[in-house]
């Protein structure tokens, strides 16, 4: 065993790059949720927006274009759910699931002649002078534009969520959809945009996997990770900076078990690998114990069909 | 006021609106005038929330035309009506617990100012109008009457011409009452035009100027309804004479059921604790038990029916201990329980009146042996509460849902009264319930303490208490008044025990003018 093997630096760095996918897609279902919808297909439109950006970066040769294409991809798959469940009112948890499995089905067959390709590389934003910082400069100033990406959107929904007009008009469609309807808000609209904004983020979540993270295409490769999102923001509260926490610690959990396997400690592999799953889960349980008031944050109308009757 | 001369603000002609097997609106035209206090009067289901819908935008008539102010008015949406200067107080709330008292207003605002400039308006109206509120707290810690007063302070920020109010005394104390219709006064000298929607005639008669009486989707007549007596409005209104309860028993018998020191919290977000409850109920009488919506109704039926449980010898049956029985073993020894919600609380939605007669009567009626669930039984109780209690449905293999309100409340009192309760607890029997439906299950009620039952009536509906029951006790903030005999309670007696009035601003005696009585005062 080698403990010293581990550098903390490159640790943290490691973290914040492997936790970005996760965050991004945690704050666009937290978007969703809030909204008063309850979207299972946060797993198929990431691995969606991971095969599209990646075919996407692929083809053109630019990363940039890739993410635009995951994002364009996965928020079209999220409409296909909306129209689905807000228009012609199916159930939710049911047509989410399905958006899932046929996100994993289609991206498999979209990805076939892409299998061992490596994408254009996506350079880290080098910035003068900070990047060239001891320590900090790798941990903090020498990320993909992403991680910073990510962590803006955090800032940007919690600002949005709790300061402006158009927020507070989503957050009262999550809260009842019959009063928001009574005082002349267009739920459906509302709805139908809060769920192609969760899908563009869970396909950018994705692309971040398959042009930054790994960089590969593989089948099935999100692992889980929109099922965690999903957990990430209901353990989590419905809370921004929960989320934010809840996915660094998921992230970081991730990136440390594998050092310490990669160290070879002696504790059996497949506890360390779930470890990251049950540390997150616990640790968001622990926090948002006060039942009461985490059932005051859950949008009310979560899940729940609505139908404008007049 | 100096009769109905002036030029009408609002005027509606030959209003239309079909839904699909029913007319909610036929050939409806009224007009109202500025400085108006205009009363809608109807039952339930005569078309009134249809009508005001349509003239708050949230609704298109099939036919027929609007004018506000001289102008055409044909709001599409209620942005459009708030644009034209109406705005509405909802008889539901239309409100959102999860936000605060600012938050809530600027949602229904057009234009709202930025959040600190709003919650210093907040404050001046509220204080204008007698109505105090703070901005920060959270709607789902207000009392029903606060949450009211966020709706009109709503909308008297948009300084509307025409303020739309949907029975908006259902849920209020008489003290809040008082002070709502002052509020509603002032705002008549101001040049306002009030279109007021209720059932309840002496509040009509109070407060406003003219009255459009409405029945079955049409027009029946219009009025001063302060030159009618409440006989001739009712029958204008309903159309036929009205069944009153007979009598109630007078000699109660042994305690039934007591209660002693019950303090519980509430499961609920927003919920309330009860705290320290005492009470005994007798076989042969109805205990009333009144308070506003929100002051522990809901909390009391789930420890009266064993949805929560509390120590064994907190709730005791004759001397059996029960407190930590769950509902099956209360319903097995006689205490049954029907609660507020009909649909999804009381009943089953999607399932048939056969299967939610088994849910409630399978102990008590044999319906279940060796765990198979015997239907021909369960099927004849269902048809037995049908046929009995005039539940008005095709088949008792219709589903809960398709039943109107008043239908599926009849089955759900008829359900449990068939099993012979020795303690029955029900929770606002007739909320929004017609006249008739209403009258039918407080006869039912009756007939039940007649026959040796102890009752319990959980109720917002005070007129229904006095009504009905021998003894009447209030909730306020989770705590029990001591009951008392209803015979010589007098108003404002019942208003003390209900409470919750002591921080408005306008005293009781200046809103009563015709009850108080000056100390000085001598009769001529």
């Amino acid at each position: 065993m080698d403990l010293g093997s581990i550098n903390p630096d490159l640790l943290v760095a490691a973290l914040l790059l492997a936790s970005t996918p996760i965050l991004l897609s945690a704050m666009g279902e937290l978007v969703v949720e809030k909204s008063g919808v309850l979207n299972l297909g946060v797993e198929g439109m990431m691995i969606v927006g991971a095969v599209a950006g990646f075919i996407a970066a692929v083809e053109s040769g630019s990363p940039a274009l890739g993410f635009l294409a995951a994002a364009a991809a996965a928020a079209a798959l999220a409409l296909l759910f909306g129209v689905l469940t807000q228009v012609l009112l199916s159930n939710q948890v049911a047509t989410g699931l399905g958006l899932t499995l046929f996100g994993l089905g289609i991206s498999s067959l979209m990805g076939q002649g892409y299998v061992g390709i490596r994408p254009p590389a996506s350079p880290r934003l080098e910035l003068p002078v900070l990047s060239d910082l001891p320590i900090l400069g790798p941990v903090l100033f020498s990320q993909h534009a992403l991680v910073y990406l990510s962590l803006a959107l955090v800032v940007g929904v919690w600002w949005y969520l709790r300061s402006t007009r158009s927020g507070l008009v989503l957050r009262a469609v999550g809260e009842s959809h019959e009063a928001a309807h009574a005082l002349g808000y267009s739920v459906l609209g509302t709805r139908l945009a809060a769920i192609a904004f969760g899908g563009a983020l869970a396909g950018l979540g994705g692309a971040c996997l398959s042009l930054v993270i790994v960089p590969q295409w593989t089948e099935g490769m999100t692992a889980g990770r929109g099922w965690i999102a999903l957990a990430i923001v209901v353990f989590g509260s419905w809370r921004a900076w929960r989320v934010l926490l809840g996915a660094y610690l998921f992230g970081g959990v991730s990136v440390l078990q594998l050092n310490l396997q990669a160290a070879g400690i002696a504790i059996p592999v497949e506890l360390l690998s779930m470890s990251p799953y049950l540390i997150t889960i616990l640790v968001l349980v622990i926090i948002s114990s006060d039942k009461r008031r985490a059932q005051a944050n859950a949008p009310n109308s979560l899940g729940r069909t609505f139908h404008a009757s007049g | 006021m100096a009769g109905r001369v002036s030029t009408p603000l609002l005027e509606v002609q030959g209003l239309r609106k079909a839904y699909p097997g029913v007319v909610a609106n036929d050939d409806v035209s009224f007009s109202a005038r500025r400085g108006e206090v205009h009363a809608l009067l109807g039952e339930n289901g005569a078309g009134k929330s249809t009508l005001v819908k349509t003239v708050y935008g949230l609704l298109r008539p099939d036919d027929g035309r609007m004018q506000l102010d001289g102008r055409v008015y044909a709001p599409a949406s209620p942005h459009d009506a708030r644009q034209a200067g109406v705005a509405m107080v909802f008889q539901h709330f239309s409100l959102f617990e999860a936000l605060d008292v600012a938050e809530n207003v600027a949602l229904g605002m057009e234009v709202p100012p930025p959040m600190r400039e709003l919650a210093t308006r907040i404050r001046d109206v509220s204080e204008t109008y007698g109505l105090p509120l703070d901005p920060n707290r959270l709607v789902g810690t207000l009392s029903a009457g606060e949450r009211q007063r966020v709706e009109i302070i709503r909308c008297l920020l948009q300084d509307p011409q025409v303020l739309i109010m949907d029975e908006p005394t259902s849920v209020l104390t008489p003290q809040e009452v008082a002070i709502l219709f002052e509020t509603l006064k002032r705002l008549r000298a101001e040049g306002k035009l009030i279109l007021y929607i209720s059932h309840k005639l002496e509040e009509i008669r109070a407060l406003c100027d003219w009255a459009t009486i409405l029945r079955h989707g049409k027009v029946t007549g219009s009025c001063d309804p302060r030159q009618k007596s409440a006989r001739e409005l009712a029958e204008t209104m309903v159309g036929s004479e009205l069944a009153l309860p007979a009598a109630r028993t007078q000699d109660p018998g042994e305690v039934a059921l007591s209660i002693a020191g019950l303090t519980a919290a509430s499961g609920a977000a927003f919920g309330t604790e009860l705290k320290d409850i005492s009470l005994e109920v007798r076989r042969g009488e109805i205990l009333g038990i009144g308070g506003v919506a929100g002051n522990g109704q809901d909390e009391l039926l789930a420890a009266f029916s064993g949805e929560s449980r509390s120590a064994p010898d907190s709730i005791l049956l004759g001397d059996i201990p029960i407190g930590a029985l769950g509902p099956n073993e209360r319903r097995a020894l006689g205490v049954l329980a029907a609660p507020e919600e009909r649909l999804g609380h009381a009943t089953a939605p999607d399932m048939s009146l056969i299967e939610n007669a088994a849910l409630s009567g399978r102990r008590r009626m044999g319906m279940v042996s060796r765990g198979f669930v015997n239907w021909g039984k369960a099927r004849a109780h269902a048809e037995r509460v049908i046929e009995q209690f005039d539940v008005r449905v095709p088949a008792a293999g219709s589903v809960a849902r398709s039943l109107s309100g008043g239908n599926l409340q009849k089955f759900v009192i008829g359900r449990e009264i068939l099993q012979r309760p020795d303690v029955l607890v029900v929770n606002q029997p007739t909320w929004g319930l017609d006249a008739a439906a209403a009258a039918a299950i407080r006869q039912s009620l009756l007939d039940l303490a007649g026959q040796g039952a102890a009752v319990i009536v959980i109720s917002q509906d005070l007129d229904e208490l006095m009504e009905i029951s021998t003894r009447f006790s209030a909730l306020n903030e989770g705590r029990l008044s001591k009951p008392r005999d209803t015979a010589g309670l007098t108003l404002e007696e019942i208003g003390l025990m209900l409470g919750g009035a002591h921080d408005l601003e306008i005293a009781q005696g200046a809103s009563r003018p015709d009850r108080a009585v000056g100390p000085g005062e001598s009769a001529p």
